[in-house]
């Protein structure tokens, strides 16, 4: 819409500000390879460093002075794929992680985010700063403790233990974002459901839930994706025993593997760039608005 | 009344008690551990024998993210600018599509890409000798501070950007063609009128940047050396290599400060802005 906007205001100002014929003309190819050349620059800064995961990944041989790989090849692909290797079973670890962590949060986020948003709630404000706090805070000091906490009560190196981390961390997300799903739901349709005899827990099931289903959603695909790529607390809490993707990564890469370090870092990454493309689908305006109110 | 709230701190409690746990009691945890010596009484030795070891460090991270932290502003400023004042229209849908890239890339992610491009003889390097930019002795290895700079900034400009286009896109257009009928240059209207009506956004976007920023541990282990180091880095090694929790904490409880001072700043502002409103 915004374009629209500024397509025509430029049109209205190359309509008003007739230059003098070649010095004008000269000005406007300047201006233009200017900003082909601004934009170029910046392409190449945003995806350089991505090109150089993908050529990584497919790089066989690439030693200095090659500039670019000395054979190429897909052997690695093979070898993270490997059915019994070690890439195979930290995606299945990791799948598997975020599918739980997806469960335990909205567990307790929906009936928490319903209740922020329908009903009477003292304090309410500082409840839902409260739970913003875990993002808000320097992590590393919080996850050092949690591990020795853990480690009290057997659970470091544990799924669980991994879990209940993440879906802490997760939090922020699935509660705020459910919140704001519930209050983006029109009232008017539960109280309908109500007159016409359903009871507030069927009206909940029938009429509430399922509209704000897109939003809860949302909330679990964030949910899913902090998991998969959370790394700075399976460092400390999953140690040695749960090995997730990103401590695959981070063990080859400082292993100086770089191939499959690359190749893992391609896998994290298609989540979350199909996330990027597809989330204005699931967070509509009309729920992004109330996001943290 | 009393009942619905009874209801609601009931359908709530399951969240809160998983905060409890998993943060609340961890966190006086590390203050406890932070500030009591072996013996059990009240002490600052821990901080002492912190600020001993790792002062540089201190100065390192609190340089780093500052540095990254007015750099993406910066550019995050510059890119929204351009979304909303732009009158070429095929370069602000380039920009649009393009600048989101990063968004939801992990930063370990970010790390892997940065640690092979930023490499003496990394992609980047190697581009710029190929175009005559550079001659193949001048490539330098940009894995230090800069690295980390490098890569902060690379994450952290989509987040803020799209944080300020989406309120930059909500002003009321009427003041900036105001502005650009009375002929102030685009510059100025982005500067004068534009931003001081967003300032609240760019400070939320920039405080939570910093914070993260502060408690990222796989940037600087990843993507510079081993000294100076990131406060991040320092306390796992702590925990890993001598299982010295105390200082580890004191160091944590250092980085607490930081990002509380952060958001103290950031609640002054909107108090007073909520005062003059």
């Amino acid at each position: 819409m915004s374009g629209k906007v500024q397509a025509s205001s430029a049109l209205a100002l190359a309509g008003s500000g007739a230059r003098p014929d070649t010095e004008g003309r000269i000005w406007a190819f300047g201006s233009t390879i200017l900003k082909v050349a601004g934009l170029a620059a910046f392409a190449f800064l945003l995806f350089g460093p991505l090109a150089n995961l993908v050529l990584w990944s497919v790089a066989e041989r690439w030693y200095t002075p090659f500039k670019l790989p000395v054979s190429y090849g897909l052997r690695y692909w093979e070898v993270v794929f490997r059915p019994t290797g070690d890439a195979m079973t930290s995606l299945m670890t990791s799948v598997g992680i975020a599918c739980l962590t997806v469960l335990v949060a909205l567990a307790v986020s929906i009936p928490a985010g319903y209740a922020l948003a329908r009903l009477k709630l003292p304090w309410r404000t500082a409840l839902m700063i409260l739970f913003l706090l875990p993002q808000a805070f320097p992590s590393v000091a919080i996850y050092i403790n949690v591990a020795r906490v853990f480690y009290s009560i057997g659970l470091t190196g544990t799924i669980t233990g991994v879990v209940l981390v993440h879906a802490a961390h997760g939090l922020v997300y699935s509660v705020w974002i459910a919140a704001a799903a519930f209050a983006a739901v029109d009232r008017d349709l539960e109280l309908a459901a109500r007159n016409i005899g359903a009871s507030p827990l069927r009206t909940f099931f029938t009429v509430t839930l399922p509209l704000a289903a897109p939003g809860i959603m949302a909330s679990a695909i964030f949910v899913f994706l902090e998991s998969l790529d959370e790394f700075t607390g399976t460092f400390f809490v999953g140690v040695p025993q749960v090995t997730t993707l990103p401590l695959l990564l981070y063990n080859a890469s400082m292993g100086g593997n770089y191939q499959i370090a690359s190749i893992t870092a391609l896998i994290l990454l298609v989540p979350s760039v199909v996330f990027m493309l597809v989330i204005e689908r699931f967070l509509k305006a009309d729920v992004l608005s109330k996001v943290g109110q | 009344m009393a009942k619905p709230s009874l209801l609601g701190l009931l359908l709530v409690a399951p969240a809160l008690a998983m905060i409890g746990a998993l943060f609340l009691y961890p966190l006086g945890f590390s203050l406890a551990a932070a500030f009591t010596e072996p013996g059990g009484g009240l002490s600052l030795m821990h901080f002492q024998k912190a600020y001993e070891l790792y002062s540089t460090d201190i100065l390192f991270t609190l340089f780093i993210v500052v540095v990254s932290t007015l750099l993406t502003a910066l550019f995050s400023i510059a890119i929204a600018g351009i979304l909303t004042l732009g009158e070429t229209p095929w370069l602000v849908a380039a920009l649009r599509a393009l600048y989101r890239w990063p968004l939801f890339i992990p930063f370990i992610v970010a790390a892997q890409c940065m640690r092979t491009f930023l490499a003496k003889n990394g992609l980047m390097n190697n581009s710029f000798v190929a175009l005559g930019l550079m001659e193949p002795l001048q490539a330098t290895s940009l894995l230090d501070w800069r690295g980390i700079i490098i890569t902060f900034v690379w994450k952290q400009v989509p987040f803020v950007t799209l944080m300020l286009a989406g309120a930059m896109a909500s002003i009321d257009r009427a003041t900036i063609e105001a502005g650009r009928n009375l002929g102030a240059s685009r510059i100025r209207v982005l500067l004068e009128l534009v931003l001081p009506q967003v300032g609240q956004t760019l400070l939320v976007g920039l405080v939570l940047s910093f914070v993260t920023m502060l408690s990222v541990l796989s940037v600087p282990m990843m993507v510079a050396g081993s000294q100076p180091t990131m406060l991040t880095v320092d306390m796992a090694f702590r925990i890993n290599s001598y299982g010295d929790y105390a200082t580890a904490n004191a160091l944590g409880v250092i980085s607490y400060a930081i990002a509380g001072t952060v958001a103290w700043i950031y609640l002054r502002h909107s108090v007073k802005r909520e005062v003059q409103a």
